[in-house]
């Protein structure tokens, strides 16, 4: 198991979780491997790994490592 | 007449032609419906978002549902970097917008500290040029100074954004002086953003030479939303025909216009 934290929570996760099955399991949409929502929709979120921002073309690719810390962000009112 | 006039004077930024020239912000409304009915009534094509920890709760948008509704109403997004206050984290936050939003065209902003909400005119700066040298279309935020303007407009910003007032204070601009010699030097559109109170405020910036408007609270918090709105919508377009139109001059001195000749005596 891993320790990572998401948007600031503590998660443990089994060795392997990639960064697009945390965003699937945030948002409960589905994503092709291009990292593109299968539903057809634009998705709206981006991830940041240990502050750098990961493509989504690589979150298929990225398996989640102890101790990672995780940002899951989208669009809100302001400004 | 004042259709074809508008339609026909889109401000066109980074080649995109917008034929509103009122840019609103979202933040500040009680519910997302309403907030919909506001932009709506705007006639706004462009509007500003934060960018935010995804989260399921109604009050911060829920969701991505903000992000639905302006790809419904075909409104451009234009994300902003509210809440940073290094160039580190706002180019971080740009760089997270660009990837989940699918736009390079970023509002930015440094802020010094929480109390003036201020620009940090070296971050800002430093932030700039870093945005910008990644492909960025920068949309600087700053200070009504007009010496930092031009520097932004050097280090590449493809818009500067002077404030009116601090935001959220809804004092209206607080130097038309710094407005007006912004706007005599800049080569790059000039937003005004920030401290705008009722529409008044937004046909000033206009008449000042401004070639938008960008404005949330004074709409968002006001008592009818959809109301204001539409008052900042025609104040907009009244403010840029009256920059156009060609002011008369001020005088010391009345003036009459009615002729004294061919008077009757009586």
């Amino acid at each position: 198991m891993h320790t990572i934290s998401l948007n600031g929570t503590t998660e443990s996760l089994p060795a392997g979780t990639t960064v697009a099955d945390l965003v699937t399991a945030t948002t409960g949409r589905v994503l092709l491997p291009s990292g593109q929502a299968a539903d057809g929709g634009r998705l709206g979120v981006a991830v940041a790994r240990n502050a750098a921002v990961v493509p989504r073309s690589q979150w298929a690719a990225t398996a989640v490592e102890d101790r990672d810390e995780l940002e899951i962000v989208t669009a809100v009112q302001g400004g | 007449m004042t259709e074809t006039l508008t339609r026909n004077d889109a401000l066109v930024i980074d080649g995109v032609a917008l034929n509103s020239r009122l840019i609103m912000g979202t933040g500040g409304a009680p519910s997302l419906s309403g907030l919909g009915a506001a932009l709506i009534a705007s006639g706004t094509e462009l509007t500003t978002v934060a960018m935010r920890r995804y989260s399921v709760d109604e009050a911060a948008g829920g969701g991505t549902n903000l992000f639905k509704l302006l790809l419904e109403n075909n409104i451009r997004i234009l994300p902003n970097t509210a809440g940073c206050f290094t160039a580190r984290e706002a180019v971080m936050t740009a760089e997270l917008a660009r990837e989940a939003l699918e736009t390079d065209w970023v509002k930015l902003e440094v802020i010094a500290d929480e109390h003036t909400l201020l620009p940090d005119a070296l971050e800002l700066a430093e932030a700039t040029e870093q945005l910008v040298n990644s492909g960025f279309k920068v949309f600087a935020y700053t200070n009504d100074d007009p010496v930092l303007a031009l520097r932004l407009e050097q280090l590449g910003a493809a818009a500067v954004m002077p404030l009116g007032a601090p935001i959220g204070t809804g004092l209206g601009i607080l130097n038309p002086h710094n407005i007006e010699l912004i706007v005599s030097r800049a080569s790059v559109p000039v937003v005004l953003d920030a401290g705008i109170g009722i529409a008044s405020d937004a046909a000033l910036a206009m008449e000042l030479g401004c070639d938008a408007v960008l404005l949330a609270t004074a709409v968002t918090r006001a008592q009818n939303p959809v109301v204001m709105a539409e008052a900042f919508k025609h104040a907009v377009i009244g403010g840029r025909l009256a920059a156009q139109g060609g002011r008369i001059p001020k005088r010391a001195h009345a003036l009459a216009s009615s002729a004294m000749n061919g008077r009757p005596d009586l």
